[in-house]
Parts: structure tokens; sequence; C-alpha cells
């Protein structure tokens, strides 16, 4: 130690074994990880439990651990359907806003037109509106086009984005113009100047439109508990709802390995899209 | 313009001017065309499930309509009942109670452990934090209250079984009024506030080391540098993390309809949840786009405050 004093002051001083002024700090930091991934920690111990004995009391233990309330889960409940369901509607829902968001920030960012600022204005001010209160209508419109009861009415009211918009308006500002101008002197139409200059290098900014429409539509609890009546419909946040308050407390690992199943797509997503987040929530276009 | 003209002489045709603004003309019109068709989709969409829905919403609230007989105007009579109804009273005390305090206690544990977290120096450590005080985010609101509803379960929940064991007796979680409230509370600040977190991890790492080396030469330590520069330093990211708090702290329902369903009593019943239950459960459209439009008001106002606050409080570096 005495050595590595002499030669490396500035690295000592974050690598000293241990100070007494860091304690509390140590100890806050520990127990906000223990409150975080406790309640995980146990949701994913009490899935692994054997479906009979795992009631919501069993204490935190590692012994005995099973797949069978997974099993379960498939045997009791329809889980390929809820799956099915939410993969459907979450990847229609993720492409498509991806792709009409990538569509309509371009133009908002590249292409002038009488009437963009005040159409762009409308487009962000609707972001104001929160879902809860236009819900109503779209309920009337879904019924009108005769779609109640069905995937669609989770689907193609999801799909038009302003926040998406925003993003790749946003995101397509911060490439560089001389590059439309460079193509358009080498005789590159509109549309290929999009295809071939634009669109591949704005795949950092639709990572972050699509994991975030990932995240809404696959937690999404709200619009189906309202657009969907019968089971058969459910997506897995619903689903899993419903099979909490239909099955007493003797089907707690069941009800938790579901709640497992329908996380780990969602961990999957986070995991690999982790790096496009994080710089593009805090990084500029953001804020 | 010309001279391009000259080296493409299979297009040289006898008027040399003409053409070049055509060409100009006709690029032009293609990027009208081209724009035309890449907004349709989002235009349109926006428009048939935003606007109208907005205008229609607005539209209904002055109108008693149950859907099975024709729509009744019925003026400001729907935002009087706003006023009057008891149930729909203590929905809005109650949601603004949970907006203070979700919000303060949000701001407050992300910022207390931002501030914490920064000051950590293996990386691989300061990157395992972040993505552990962030993971609760991904979870879906259902699977969280599903989860915190077993644990805190009167009968058989993990938590009253320990505190049993201990001699403490079960606490009534859920099935008393104020502690509902004060779970469903904890409860959503549990899950979202690794999003504020992160915005101050962001704001912090923008905040220059410099400052901070001055103001230690200037003898300023630990708390003073918190409060004299942390703090006005970092208040734009506070102002967009307040009102991102305030704006989905007003929508809350996902918890309390799944944990308490409103109750004991009206305890926990949001406004949101008000909403659903006038319009699905009681056909009373009107009555629910009346509350809507108000919640709508509220949070332009929460929107326009924080531009002007931005303009008059905030420091900009």
């Amino acid at each position: 130690m005495a050595t590595i004093t002499a030669d490396q002051p500035s690295a000592t001083k974050n690598r000293r074994p241990f100070r007494w002024a860091n304690a509390p700090k140590t100890v806050v930091i520990v127990v906000a990880l223990i409150l975080c991934l406790g309640p995980m920690l146990w949701t994913l111990l009490t899935s692994m439990r054997p479906a009979n004995q795992a009631l919501g009391g069993a204490p935190i233990s590692f012994s005995h651990l099973s797949f069978d309330s997974f099993q379960q889960a498939f045997k009791q409940v329809d889980m390929w359907l809820l799956i099915l369901n939410s993969v459907l509607v979450t990847g229609l829902v993720t492409i498509c806003q991806m792709l009409t968001a990538g569509l309509s920030g371009y133009v908002f960012a590249r292409i002038p037109f009488r009437g963009r600022g005040v159409l762009f204005s409308v487009i962000l001010a609707t972001m104001m509106v929160p879902m809860q209160v236009t819900i109503i209508p779209i309920f009337m419109i879904i019924r009108g086009m005769q779609l109640s009861d069905t995937l669609w009415a989770l689907i193609i009211p999801a799909i038009p984005t302003a926040f998406g918009t925003f993003m790749m308006r946003q995101y397509f500002m911060t490439l560089p113009p001389e590059l439309a101008e460079a193509a358009a002197i080498d005789g590159a139409g509109p549309w290929r100047t999009f295809r071939s200059i634009y669109a591949p290098l704005a795949a950092p900014g639709l990572a972050i439109v699509g994991i975030l429409a990932f995240n809404g539509t696959w937690n999404d609890f709200f619009r189906p508990l309202i657009m969907e009546m019968s089971s058969k419909n459910y997506t897995l946040p619903l689903g899993l709802v419903s099979l909490q308050g239909n099955m007493g407390s003797g089907s707690v690992a069941v009800v938790l390995a579901g709640v497992v199943i329908s996380v780990i797509p969602a961990i999957l997503v986070f995991v690999f899209g982790q790096r496009a987040l994080r710089e593009g929530l805090t990084t500029g276009s953001f804020r | 313009m010309t001279d391009i003209t000259a080296t493409t002489p299979a297009r040289a045709v006898p008027d040399n001017t003409a053409p070049q603004e055509d060409a100009a003309t006709i690029l032009r019109r293609k990027e009208k065309r081209m724009a035309a068709v890449f907004l349709a989709p989002t235009v349109i969409g926006l428009g048939l499930f935003v606007v109208v829905p907005i205008i229609a919403s607005v539209v209904l609230a002055f109108f008693r309509w149950d859907v099975i007989t024709s729509p009744k105007w019925a003026g400001l009579d729907n935002f009087h009942s706003l006023f009057s109804d008891p149930t729909l009273r203590s929905a809005f005390a109650n949601t603004i109670f949970f907006v203070v305090t979700t919000v303060i206690l949000q701001l407050a544990v992300a910022l207390g452990l931002a501030v914490l977290v920064q000051g950590i120096m293996p990386r691989w450590l300061q990157s395992t934090l972040r993505s552990v005080f962030f993971f609760p985010i991904i979870l879906s609101a259902a699977s969280v209250s599903i989860i915190m509803s077993y644990l805190f379960n009167q009968q058989f929940g993990l938590v009253n079984t320990y505190l049993n064991d201990l001699g403490l007796g079960s606490i009534p979680w859920f099935t008393n009024g104020f502690s509902a409230q004060v779970m469903i509370i904890l409860i959503y600040v549990w899950q979202n506030f690794g999003f504020t977190f992160l915005l101050f991890l962001g704001g912090l790492a923008s905040i220059p080391r410099d400052v901070y080396e001055a103001s230690s030469i200037d003898g300023a330590t630990g708390w003073r540098q918190f409060r004299h520069i942390t703090l006005p330093l970092l208040s734009p990211t506070t102002l967009v993390a307040s009102v991102m708090a305030i704006i989905s702290a007003l929508q809350i329902f996902d918890q309390p309809y799944v944990i308490t369903q409103g109750g004991p009593g009206n305890s926990t019943e949001t406004v949101v949840m008000v909403i659903y239950q006038d319009a699905f459960g009681q056909l009373q459209f009107g009555t629910a786009s009346a509350i809507g439009v108000l919640l709508t008001i509220v949070i332009m106002l929460v929107t326009a405050l924080q531009f002007r606050l931005s303009r008059r409080f905030v420091y900009y570096s």
C-alpha cells in the first residue's frame, strides 16, 4: 500500500479499503438495494416453490426449488394464449410506431412546407392529453368500426404516436443536412435520399421509440381493461390480474410464475436496449 | 447552371432555362408528395384517435348520455355535479394527496440516491446500481400490484408472517384507510423513482467538476456544496423531473384498481378510477367526460407553469 500511495496519490484516494465516513452512504445504498430487489427476489423464489405449498407467507428459502408452478401456470391457465395476444399486440404496435414515427419525424425535420410549424405544434399539444381522457370516444369509434372486443382495438388506436414523431424529429435534426444536399447534387430524388441515406442512420432513434413503445404496450393494463370483454382477448397484465382475482390464496405460486413469465421479454428488451435508452434519455433529445 | 446542361447533351432542349426551372419544381413537387405520404398515417391516426376524441370529450361533457338513449343537453350540470358529488370530491382530494406525496418522495429518494451513486468509483458498480434502481419500471404496474398485494396480505402475507413471529401482530396494510393510502403511495414510488433517478444522474453528470474544486478551495464542503452548487445547477433537471412526475401521478389508476379497488371506503379512489367507473360502470359518459376535461386542464396548467418557471427561476449554465 505504501508504495502505491507514493506513486499514485490520486488513485489511493478512491481505493482506500474502508473509510468510516463512507459507512452511512454504504448503508443507505445497501438498504435501497434490498428494498428494490427484495420483492423481486421473493417473487422469483415463491414462483419456484411447489404450487401446493407456496402460501404467500412462505419465508424466503432457496431449498426445494422446482418449476412445478410454471407447469401449473400453463396447465391451469391458457398462458400460451395470453403470451400470443401480448406478443401480437405489442409486436404490431411497436413496429408500426417505429415506422410511422420515423416517416413523420423525417418530414418535420427535413422537408419544409406551408403550415409545418402549426401542424407540429398541434401534434406536440396532443401529448398533454392523457389516454384516460380520450378513451371514452376511442371506445365509441372502435365500436363504430365493429372492432370492440378484438385485438385490433388494442393495436390500431395505439399506433399513431405524437411522442415518437417528436423523438424522431429531434433525432433527424441532429443528422447533418449536408448529406441531403450532396445526394441532390448526385441526382438522388427525395425518396432515394431518405431511403438510402437518412433511413439507415435513424436506427438509434428508432431503437428508443421502439423500446418505449414496447414497454408501454407490453405493460398496458388500462386499455385492455376497457376494450376487451372476453378473456380470450386478454393480454398478460389483464390476464394475470384476473387470474389473481379468480384463484384463492392457494395459487400464489402459479400467479407469480405467470408474473415471472410476463417479465422475461421485458428484461430481454431492457438488456439489449439499455444503452440506446440511457443515451436517448440522458442526452439532448429528451430535454 | 448552363454548364450542367452542357455536360448532359441528351437532355439539352432548345429553351435553356424553362426545363431547369421545371426540374426544380418537379423535385419540389416530388418532395411535397412524399411528405404527404409520410405524414398521412401519423396525421390521420392522431386526428382520428386523439384530436377527434378530445373534441368529442369536450362536447360530451355538456351532455347527459348513457349510450342507450340519445344524448340530452345538460349545460353545466355535469360540472356542477363534479363539485357536489362526495365520491368525486374525495377522489380529487385523494389524487392531490397522492400527487403531492409521491412527487416529493420520488424526487427526494431519486436525488439522494443519485448523489450517492454518482460518487461511487468502480464504474461497474455504478452501472449495476443504475440498472437495479431502474429495473422496477420495466415491470408492469399490474404485476407490481399483484406482488405487493401478496407480500402485504393481512392474513397470509410474508411481511405480516414475519411481524407475527416477532410478536408485533399483523398490520392491516390495505384494510385501513390511511395505511392503504400510504401503501399505494409507497408502491407507486417504489416502482417509479428509478426514472427520476436516471434523470438526476444525467443532470449531475452535466455539472462541471471544476465548480466543485473551486468551491472546496474556498472551504465549502458537503452540505454547503450540495445546497449552493448542486441544487441550483440541477434546477433544469429538477423542473423536468417534477413536471413529468406530477403528470404521471395525476393519472394513477393501476395500483389502486388492482390492490384496493378504491377502498376501504373511498380512501384510495382516484380521479381516473372515477372516470372509469362513471363511464364503463354506470354508463354516465357525460360526467366521465367532464372529469376528463377537468383533468386535462390541470395537466395543461402544470405544463404551462413549467414553461413559465423554466424561464424565470431556472439557472441554465
